[in-house]
């Protein structure tokens, strides 16, 4: 709270949390991104959606400043996201689709080194190990964790150092349906402090469940955006599983 | 002001907590470990005692029955002379000189000698085998017959000439092994422990996650090279540590401690090597493959195993262009030839500036990511 109310102090906060505009990246062929444009609200719960390959994570790490995009470009906080700025990056938190850890640390090291690295007292590295219910795995070593168990030491560390906006690529895959349930408690809570949220996932009832709005992506493109609610009472289903397959088709696709 | 100081402070946590994170990494390598610390010391150990200097143990001498003119000297000139020869006196039978001819062939024994014909005469039948060795005891002995001649005539002697040998003018293999190998050492993990620290980190997708991390490439590399610094030091305690013990012998000249500086300096040289290769292999694998073309025969034509004294004047003219080359003669000059700053600073000059060179090609190269 505290870091919200020091950015927001003197100059009126800026409109959005997220501004993409026209964001394309070209691999060869693939148009990864292809004119993406969205913006997400301050304190908003955002969700973006779309089968394999869809443009997904390009577009979370064109917007984070991971990578730098052909065309268009991301503010975030107000603030452009390329080139890399250390002080922007100190406000958002990021969960990378694969999580990358320091070699042969154990998690304990890993969210303390991380926490270093932000600069946020050690007692909050070990609270954040306990809020992922990863204190009893404390001393065991990156490539001893289980799938699951790594998938929450990565989330661990994406909000250690309690960001005003946070990225997520898939949060809850891998993780079992406690682990699961326990990450959409702590994502509420953080999003009803007043942090932003945006998450990627393949599962709608988590969607539904989490999001204020949605993003629809196929294609490298955003296909639709709105409530949940809203885009199931456009398309006359009732669920949202069923948008889904109605925007992207239901094809098999490579 | 107090921002700054704060920047500082998180900057200076920054750097130790990836240096400790990489600290630990490499500690629970085991392979990194025997690589860079004991696999270099274990030619140390055993060059070292292979090409032991051990001219300084008596030569061994077979005496095939009486000697008229050794058995006769005063008990002052023998005392002198066990120094350098250890005699061995047989009976003066027929079998027994056989014997001891055949010991000379094997090399049991360094030289035969025997009384010829005639009370004057003394034959001396030594091996070519070790010619160091047999000209010492033909020196030994002709002093030893002037010397009786001298006795035998009472004539004062004409001229007299006093040798002494003058400690570390030539070359004892100990003195070259030590900076040749600690430079070896300190390339291998220097070049292999950057490039494939860099191209593993980059593999697992680590430098992308501190690309969005509030710390600099600064920090990382700097992380890196405070780590291979520890370690070149840690090498070089390790080296000079077994070095000067009693049975290598190296014996420390006046200014060795400036070695501490060139090793410091010639790591930088080879840490930037390291993050050319790094910034440029893509798999660990290729890592490897770069480091070893580089650092073997830079190795080997900088004369880390050998001297490069006996090598073709091609060899020694591409030496001239090695890094290890200018710091394993440097090594040598300070650690036991008496030289001081006079011998390092160009050197250590040299080294800063190719480290500045290739961290330059390095930087252009660099990539976070390995896409
Ligand atoms: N580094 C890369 N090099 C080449 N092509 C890439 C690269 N990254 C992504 N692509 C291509 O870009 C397209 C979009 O990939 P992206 O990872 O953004 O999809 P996604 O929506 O996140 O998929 P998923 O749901 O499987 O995570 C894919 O066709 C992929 O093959
Ligand atoms: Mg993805």
């Amino acid at each position: 709270m505290s870091a919200m109310s020091a950015t927001s102090g003197t100059s009126a906060p800026p409109q959005y949390a997220i501004a993409a505009e026209g964001l394309r990246k070209r691999y060869g062929e693939t148009r990864a991104a292809d004119g993406v444009s969205f913006e997400v609200e301050n304190g908003e719960f955002y969700g973006i959606l779309g089968p394999n390959g869809a443009g997904k994570t390009t577009t979370m790490e064109l917007v984070e400043g991971l990578r730098e995009p052909d065309e268009g470009r991301a503010t975030l906080l107000g603030i452009p996201s390329w080139p890399r700025k250390p002080a922007l990056l100190r406000r958002i938190g990021v969960q990378l689709q694969a999580s990358s850890f320091f070699e042969r640390l154990t998690a304990h090291e890993q969210i303390h080194t991380f926490a270093a690295l932000y600069d946020v007292p050690p007692d909050r590295a070990d609270a954040m190990l306990e809020t992922v219910g990863l204190t009893e795995k404390a001393g065991t070593r990156e490539d001893r964790l289980s799938g699951g168990q790594a998938q929450r030491l990565s989330i661990a560390c994406a909000l250690v150092h309690d960001p005003e906006l946070v990225f997520l690529d898939e949060p809850t895959t891998g993780l079992d349906p406690q682990a699961r349930r326990n990450l959409w408690d702590l994502l509420r809570h953080i999003n009803g402090e007043g942090r932003t949220v945006v998450l990627t996932t393949h599962s709608m009832d988590e969607a539904e469940a989490l999001c204020d709005r949605v993003a629809v992506m196929d294609h490298g493109r955003v296909l639709k955006v709105g409530a949940p609610r809203a885009l199931m009472a456009e398309a006359g289903v009732d669920n949202l599983e069923d948008v889904f397959l109605q925007l992207t088709g239901r094809e098999y696709r490579e | 002001m107090s921002t700054t100081e704060a920047r500082r402070a998180r900057r200076t946590r920054a750097f130790a907590s990836l240096s400790l994170a990489m600290t630990r990494g490499l500690l629970r390598d085991r392979a990194a470990v025997f690589f860079t610390l004991l696999f270099p010391l274990m030619f140390l150990l055993l060059f070292g005692a292979l090409f032991k200097d051990d001219s300084s143990e008596p030569a061994h001498l077979v005496q095939v029955g009486d000697v008229k003119m050794l058995d006769s000297l005063p008990e002052g000139e023998r005392a002198g002379l066990r120094e350098v020869l250890e005699i061995t006196k047989t009976d003066g039978s027929r079998a027994a000189r056989d014997e001891a001819l055949e010991k000379l062939r094997k090399g049991d024994t360094d030289a035969v000698v025997h009384q010829g014909d005639g009370p004057g005469a003394l034959v001396l039948r030594f091996s070519a085998a070790d010619q160091v060795r047999s000209a010492t005891i033909r020196g030994v002995l002709d002093s030893v017959v002037q010397h009786a001649n001298q006795r035998a005539t009472g004539q004062p002697p004409a001229y007299r000439l006093t040798a002494g040998q003058v400690e570390d003018e030539s070359t004892k293999p100990i003195q070259f092994l030590t900076p040749g190998l600690l430079g070896w050492a300190v390339a291998m993990s220097g070049v292999f422990g950057s490039a494939f620290n860099l191209v593993s980190w980059r593999r697992k997708r680590l430098l992308r996650r501190l690309w969005l991390a509030p710390v600099g490439a600064g920090s990382v590399i700097g992380a890196r090279v405070g780590v291979t610094l520890a370690t070149a030091m840690v090498q070089t305690a390790l080296f000079l540590g077994v070095a000067v013990t009693p049975y290598y012998g190296l014996r420390l000249s006046g200014s060795w401690w400036l070695c501490v500086p060139l090793v410091l300096c010639g790591t930088l040289a080879f840490l930037s090597i390291g993050l050319l290769v790094g910034s440029f292999a893509k798999t660990e694998e290729s890592a490897n493959g770069l480091s070893q073309i580089v650092i073997l025969p830079m190795a080997f034509l900088s004369g880390s195993f050998f001297p490069l004294e006996a090598a073709p004047q091609w060899v020694r003219t591409v030496s001239e262009f090695l890094p290890l080359k200018h710091l394993a003669t440097a090594m040598q000059d300070v650690l036991s030839r008496g030289e001081g700053w006079g011998a390092a600073l160009p050197v250590m000059g040299g080294l800063l500036a190719f480290a500045a060179v290739m961290t330059l090609i390095a930087s252009r190269l660099f990539r976070w990511d390995a896409a």
